[in-house]
């Protein structure tokens, strides 16, 4: 089998995993809509929870996998590795704008406010500037070779960054005392709550890594076109 | 090491002299910070904001965006004629080269601050002579930090084709620590706090430094080599 | 057709030098030798390779197979030592416009850590016939005069090895002249020198050894043998075999 013909299959397999994961996500919807039980003090609003949270997790394994790759590039110097972390950027950009998105829909009927400068908003705030920037920087370097230097010293750079975001927030938070809000992802959730929490996790997980994948295929397969033509054009 | 401070020294010296020369940056800065002090002045309610609230922020929001008027301009001269690989050839090591423009842009930006802060003084009214020993470190601490990171960045943003617009988008996140932390140390000074309220702030901002510099070292190679 | 790999301890030598940008492969394999005072003309035309050849020499670029041996020691792009050992000429000067000629020069001596900068800048100044000029802006010299600069701030640190990426390029007849005795200068003091162009008249009367770069190869390699027109002739037929 030839390499295209390797990513072609790749992408169709990995498509159909999204579609899976797709169904799965609604299946968590349906579950949480209906089986899972209403909180007492935030009403329907915080069945969003169950959305946002496990993209916040999501969100930050594929920051922290960027990161790592970036490393794995510098070292290795693999264009294959290049291509890995710019897709776990992309996909990281997803869930991170879902979780910024969720966030303030749960918000605003439980806070009143779309926004408040809530810790983890604010540190996943900056994460979807740092990807903004590594996608923005990823489209303005032409050569390859140095797109991908560039990309990896930013990703390497980004993930550094986030214990520092973090400690700021919380410090600012610390010395600013904002109104106390309802904790997400409490230890001490009642049994159908949890349990529709684990499922949709292991749901958010199984999409991130069949839209990972996927967006990988992609990757190679566009990067094994270009190779072709290019084997062609000298010929 | 004495080469490379040696090869660092003569890199940043010749970026002063040029800048000395040509003077646009420095004065653009300059000219930027006049006019947030004239816009704020006036933008604001003085019954209802005291100026001691206000300072720090617009004080900090002052030197960062001077800063970076002239952060694009280290290697952006360098594109002149190629010479960048002038310093490329030279037996210079490129953690000289980086340091050199560190310390370049060092100057840039701690000259708009020496000029910024006295007008800062006089126009918001705060006091700044007591506590000026305390600030002055908050100030450096907080600017090596972003100038070390400002001049990483810089050296990939000049290489793409909306070089001004594309520093500002990569460096932002990485301002928020150091930037938070000299704000808030900054307000507790004006308003006359002990500065050991602020510690916490202030391992934070070290942190970062350390952190970031010796980060900022070890990868400057990769952003300059082919 | 590959060449005999001089001695062990050739003045340069380049082994199976390739380099790729994305998907194009700008060279697929150099192979030369050359001993100390000899002259490479490399003849090509646009998109051969010339340039990234000559960056790799000068350690400016890293090749991603085979090396570069500089009196068989390999060309690692960190060691200082042999950056020292290498100038080059190019078609921009590397220069700030914003400094007078003195001050860049002193500042090249600078970074180079040589000693009695005043004495160096002032006779490298001399040499290239610009010292009444000194004290004023590169910026306002003509491109003549600019590639002169070029050559003082090139051979400051006296390079045995001289790389010339097509200095002629610009040039006026005057200019032209100018820098072609300068280099018959550089071959009589026994400098090694590879000099890049796509115009084989400038080249050829200056080199010991010509080549003849197409497609990321050496079409051919060899001392001199044969005149202008011969050349000519080898030239066009190697560009349009590929072409």
């Amino acid at each position: 089998m030839t390499p295209i013909e390797a990513f072609e299959r790749a992408r169709r397999r990995s498509a159909v995993w999204i579609g899976v994961g797709l169904l799965l996500m609604a299946a968590v919807y349906v579950r949480a809509l209906v089986f899972t039980p209403v909180e007492a003090v935030q009403g329907l609003a915080q069945k969003i929870f169950y959305i946002h949270v496990p993209s916040a997790w999501v969100a930050f394994l594929a920051f922290g996998i960027l990161g790592v790759t970036s490393a794995v590039y510098l070292f290795l110097k693999d264009p294959r590795v290049d291509l890995f972390a710019a897709s776990t950027a992309e996909v990281a950009m997803v869930f991170t704008t879902a979780v910024l998105v969720t966030g303030p829909i749960w918000g605003k009927p439980i806070w009143g406010t779309w926004w408040t400068w809530d810790a983890r908003l604010t540190l996943t705030l900056f994460l979807w500037f740092v990807v903004l920037g590594y996608l923005v920087l990823r489209t303005a370097v032409h050569e390859p070779g140095q797109r991908a230097r560039y990309s990896a010293v930013l990703g390497i750079l980004g993930a550094l960054l986030v214990p520092f975001i973090h400690v700021s927030v919380y410090l600012f938070r610390t010395m600013h005392p904002m109104p106390v809000v309802l904790r997400p992802g409490k230890p001490t959730l009642p049994g159908a709550m949890l349990a529709t929490l684990l499922f949709s996790f292991a749901v958010f997980t199984l999409f991130f890594v069949a839209l990972l994948w996927h967006r990988y295929a992609l990757a190679r397969l566009a990067d094994a076109r270009a190779r072709a033509e290019a084997e062609r054009a000298d010929a | 090491m004495g080469e490379l401070l040696r090869a660092a020294w003569a890199i940043a010296a010749k970026d002063v002299l040029l800048e000395f020369r040509s003077r646009t940056a420095f004065v653009s800065a300059l000219v930027f910070t006049a006019l947030v002090l004239a816009i704020f002045n006036f933008a604001r309610d003085p019954t209802a904001v005291s100026a001691v609230d206000l300072a720090p922020g617009i004080l900090w929001i002052t030197f960062t965006f001077a800063a970076m008027l002239g952060l694009n301009r280290a290697f952006g001269l360098e594109r002149e004629n190629r010479a960048l690989d002038g310093l490329l050839l030279s037996p210079a090591s490129r953690t000289a080269i980086y340091l050199g423009k560190v310390l370049a842009n060092l100057v840039f930006v701690g000259s708009v601050e020496a000029i910024a802060l006295p007008l800062f003084a006089l126009f918001f009214n705060v006091p700044i002579l007591p506590v000026l020993g305390p600030l002055v470190l908050v100030i450096a601490l907080a600017t090596v930090g972003f100038v070390a990171v400002g001049t990483l960045m810089s050296s990939m943003a000049v290489n793409t084709r909306l070089a001004e617009l594309m520093l500002p988008v990569l460096l932002l996140p990485f301002l928020v620590p150091p930037v938070t932390a000299a704000v808030q140390m900054t307000a507790r000074l004006f308003a006359g706090r002990p500065f050991s309220e602020v510690s916490a702030w202030l391992r934070l901002l070290v942190g970062y430094d350390i952190v970031f510099v010796a980060a900022c070292i070890l990868f400057f190679e990769s952003t300059i080599e082919e | 057709m590959p060449a005999p790999l001089g001695g062990a301890r050739a003045a340069l030598a380049v082994r199976g030098l390739e380099r790729s940008f994305g998907h194009v492969r700008a060279l697929r394999g150099i192979d030369f030798a050359l001993e100390a005072g000899d002259s490479l003309a490399v003849f090509g035309p646009n998109g051969a390779g010339k340039t990234t050849l000559l960056r790799i020499l000068a350690g400016l670029l890293r090749p991603h197979k085979g090396e570069v041996l500089l009196d068989g020691a390999p060309l690692e792009r960190t060691d200082a030592a042999h950056r020292r050992r290498v100038g080059l000429i190019a078609h921009y000067s590397l220069l700030y416009d914003g400094l007078t000629a003195a001050e860049n020069l002193a500042f090249y001596a600078r970074l180079y850590g040589l000693r009695d900068r005043e004495a160096l800048v002032t006779r490298a100044l001399e040499n290239v016939g610009l010292a009444d000029r000194a004290g004023d802006a590169v910026g306002t010299f003509s491109r003549g005069m600019v590639q002169r600069m070029a050559i003082a701030r090139a051979l400051l640190h006296e390079p045995r090895i001289v790389l010339l990426d097509e200095p002629f390029s610009g040039l006026d007849q005057r200019a032209a002249a100018t820098l072609r005795d300068l280099l018959m200068r550089l071959r009589a003091e026994r400098r090694t020198m590879v000099l890049v162009t796509h115009n084989i008249d400038e080249g050829l009367e200056l080199a010991t050894h010509v080549a003849i770069q197409v497609a990321g190869r050496l079409a051919e390699f060899g001392p001199v043998a044969g005149d202008l027109a011969a050349y000519r002739a080898r030239y066009a037929e190697a560009t349009a075999s590929r072409g």
